[in-house]
């Protein structure tokens, strides 16, 4: 690609571009997105190409390898524009009906539309599936309509735009005081305010300044980040560079987890074809002395390194340890130097203001931050709706919506109609909520004020089969795990409370546990330097708030109510067996006895069992009972 | 071994700070990092054995040991947490007689789990050799394993 010199160049380039568009073509955009991957999509694209060529449309019909547009649940997705036909839960195999029925005779597949539960009617046009109808998708829309191998894709739709105007227009100063008014705040949970950070930085003493890109998206059931790393990287580059100008940096990093590699080979092409094109390297777009580059960092696999003073430590070639923060990063972070670190949800957000204006942006969210970037929670937020939910996947939404929209009216409530326990939401930092606070609105302060955080956006919904006490020891294990071990408090007293935890579900405890488990768990939260520790306590904390009775039940009873934790379960054969022995065949301990017959002819040896649960999950008559309070 | 272990610290500059992305590129290519290739990396960088050392135990995506033929990791994300991922490592564990972390006597297979992956939507899940396998059961890696190890 030629190098792009200047605003005008890039205007005339994308000119052209949309000149060699017809805007009522036809096209079927496939997502191929990490859910989707395990559908087979790339096969699937690869079989529509072959039939498009088939039937001889290939001139005319492009097959688009998108990103993710947020409904995993029914992946593999296919929409066919311009129409908009929507098709769910598309295989490899479909490809042959969708060409030869939708693209050449204009019919639509039934089997493949999305039928909606509430009204058992299907649904043709994407827009219409409830699930994206209550959302305002403004980083992940245009997620449908690009390859994100292709930076042509990106300028037709604008790209780059912002960057061009802010190059043109205005002064360092300015884009930071727009960030600021906008009251953009970090989305990677921490929930500073961008514009603070960015001033801060650009006013420390010095040089050499950098800015970076954190990518290593820890928090588990949350995925985000990797969508739109996947999907839209130059986003979240064009952000970086609007950044980088106003700050005053000639470096950047984006700090990808190793666990994501799509994520990283697609923000990797991404910076190469925009160093290609010009957007990146000396003098961009004509801009005399506005230099700066990215360099794409690996992370190896640690949870802390999310954490900035840790993460700069790793792309230095150490450990990722954190670091007292007496010294701010954005004064002395990378090689000592003045750094300012933002999400990648925060980076790709900024294009969007920079284009759309401070007062749109302001106008969405709660709170004013007119006089105080910290007074209230503008713009979007992405949360990855996960767990017991029916419609798993990616869900943008406007701050200060309810929790109780974003799981019943987009998620469609509990899945295999159980009932709803709780959302667990900001991660390993945050903490459980009950029923009572469904209709709590979701920004950055007031999920705080009930005892949970909003977070960088995981929301995992738990139902009646979810046991709170394993479900806190779960968390304790993971952040004993990560913990790095510089404090003692950390390193000790998470392996402690996974202890007391573990002791609780197995029926070691006693009544002392719990004073001791709130106690070491204000030591954690007390005498720990960085966020992992001083937060680790919340899943504890929280649950032991909302949730006492269960730990009590563990406790007093020897009773698990979710019927989870093994030493307090028991497992039988009741009088819906229907002889059909596939439990018997099934158990890998010989532990079922019995004739292949009608009635409660089979029996668990309970000296035998483990509770492995493979002869509940194989049952297919729910002739397996779990019961419990019967320690044994 | 030298000649692969210069080729790869050249391309990632031969400094001192490219430590983590040196060793990842040696993971990548022998799928552990054995022990000679890490000294040569030592002497050629300059940098500590207990520096490297503490590097590789410090990040989950290194391996000291040499790995199985087939990696099988399972997904201990939140999501899949809820959906049940602990009995599917127990279930692993029991049919290929080794725990988490360990490769078997034959080489075969390793067991592996992981943070997230982030496809909570096919929770629990399984990756068996950069596969990801969704709405996994303890019957379904038991027959999953007979399949990998029929194969062979």
């Amino acid at each position: 690609m030629q190098q792009i010199r200047s605003m005008k160049e890039l205007e005339s380039f994308r000119e052209g571009l949309v000149k060699g568009r017809d805007p009522d073509r036809k096209f079927i955009s496939v997502c191929t997105g990490t859910g989707c991957q395990a559908y087979k999509c790339d096969d699937l694209v690869a079989n529509l190409r072959a039939e498009i060529k088939r039937v001889g449309l290939d001139a005319e019909i492009e097959t688009k390898a998108t990103g993710c547009p947020g409904f995993c649940e029914r992946g593999t997705l296919v929409t066919i524009y311009p129409e908009k036909i929507f098709y769910q839960r598309v295989r490899p195999e479909h490809a042959t009906e969708i060409v030869e029925r939708t693209l050449v005779k204009g019919e639509i597949v039934e089997e493949l539309l999305f039928v909606d539960d509430a009204t058992g009617k299907t649904i043709v046009n994407e827009d219409d599936v409830p699930f994206y109808k209550q959302q305002q998708q403004e980083l992940l829309g245009p997620n449908r309509i690009l390859d994100p191998t292709s930076l042509d894709d990106y300028l037709a739709i604008g790209g780059y735009g912002a960057l061009s105007k802010v190059l043109n227009e205005l002064k360092p100063d300015d884009v930071i005081d727009q960030i600021t008014a906008s009251g953009l705040r970090g989305r990677g949970g921490g929930g500073f305010p961008a514009g603070v950070k960015w001033r801060t930085c650009r006013d420390a003493p010095g040089d050499i300044r950098y800015v970076i890109c954190n990518a290593d998206e820890g928090d588990p059931g949350a995925f985000m980040d990797r969508c739109l790393l996947e999907a839209n990287p130059h986003s979240i580059l064009e952000g970086m560079i609007i950044g980088a100008y106003a700050i005053g940096a000639a470096e950047g990093y984006v700090y990808v987890r190793n666990e994501y590699p799509v994520a990283a080979a697609n923000v990797g092409l991404a910076v190469d074809k925009a160093r290609e094109a010009g957007l990146l390297g000396k003098n961009i777009l004509g801009k005399k002395g506005f230099d700066f580059d990215v360099e794409i960092i690996r992370g190896g696999g640690a949870f802390v390194c999310g954490e900035s003073t840790a993460l700069m430590a790793s792309i230095e070639g150490f450990v990722g340890e954190p670091r007292a923060k007496h010294i701010h990063t954005v004064e002395q972070g990378l090689n000592d130097k003045p750094t300012n670190l933002n999400n990648v949800e925060t980076w790709a957000n900024v294009p969007l203001i920079m284009n759309k204006g401070v007062d749109w942006f302001t106008a969405i969210g709660t709170g004013d931050v007119s006089e105080n970037p910290w007074g209230g929670s503008k713009g979007t937020k992405i949360f990855s709706l996960v767990g017991k939910v029916k419609n798993t996947g990616l869900v943008e939404v406007p701050m200060g919506i309810t929790l109780r929209k974003i799981i019943y009216d987009i998620g469609g409530g509990v899945s295999d109609g159980k009932k709803f326990k709780g959302v667990q939401t900001g991660g390993p930092s945050g903490g459980c909520l009950p029923e009572a606070f469904l209709d709590q609105p979701v920004d950055f302060d007031e999920l705080t004020k009930a005892g949970s955080m909003m977070g960088s956006g995981g929301m995992i919904v738990l139902d009646e089969d979810t046991c709170m006490v394993d479900f806190a020891r779960y968390f304790l294990n993971f952040l004993r795990d990560e913990s790095c071990g510089k404090c003692t408090s950390c390193r000790e007293g998470l392996e402690q409370m996974y202890q007391l935890t573990d002791d609780i579900c197995e029926g070691r405890a006693g009544p002392d546990h719990l004073g001791l488990l709130n106690e070491l768990a204000e030591v954690v939260k007390d005498a720990s330097l960085c966020a992992l520790g001083q937060t680790a306590a919340n899943p504890v904390l929280s649950t032991l708030r909302y949730y006492r009775d269960e730990y009590e039940a563990h406790i007093y009873r020897r009773e698990c109510p979710a019927k989870v934790c093994k030493p307090l379960i028991r497992f039988s054969i009741n009088s819906e067996c229907n002889g059909c022995n596939l439990c018997l065949r099934n158990c890998p301990y010989d532990a079922i006895t019995g004739e292949k017959k009608k009635g409660d002819t089979y029996k668990i040896d309970q000296e035998k069992c483990t509770q492995c649960r493979i002869c509940f999950e194989s049952c297919k008559f729910d002739a397996v009972s779990i019961d419990t309070g019967v320690m044994r | 071994m030298e000649e692969m272990v210069d080729k790869i610290i050249e391309q990632n500059g031969a400094k001192e700070s490219a430590l983590l992305a040196v060793l990842m590129d040696i993971q990548g290519e022998y799928n552990y990092l054995p022990r000679p290739a890490l000294e040569l990396v030592s002497k050629k960088l300059g940098v500590s054995m207990s520096r490297i050392s503490y590097m590789a135990t410090f990040f989950t995506a290194f391996s000291l040991e040499e790995r199985g033929k087939h990696i099988t990791t399972v997904c201990m994300g939140t999501a899949c947490h809820v959906r049940g991922a602990t009995r599917l490592v127990e279930e692993l564990e029991r049919v290929l007689e080794i725990k988490a972390g360990e490769t078997t006597d034959d080489k075969q297979f390793t067991l592996e789990t992981v943070n997230c992956v982030g496809a909570c939507a096919l929770g629990p899940l399984i990756i068996t050799d950069g596969e990801f396998q969704g709405n996994m059961t303890s019957p379904k890696v038991s027959r999953l394993i007979k399949k990998l190890r029929k194969e062979d």
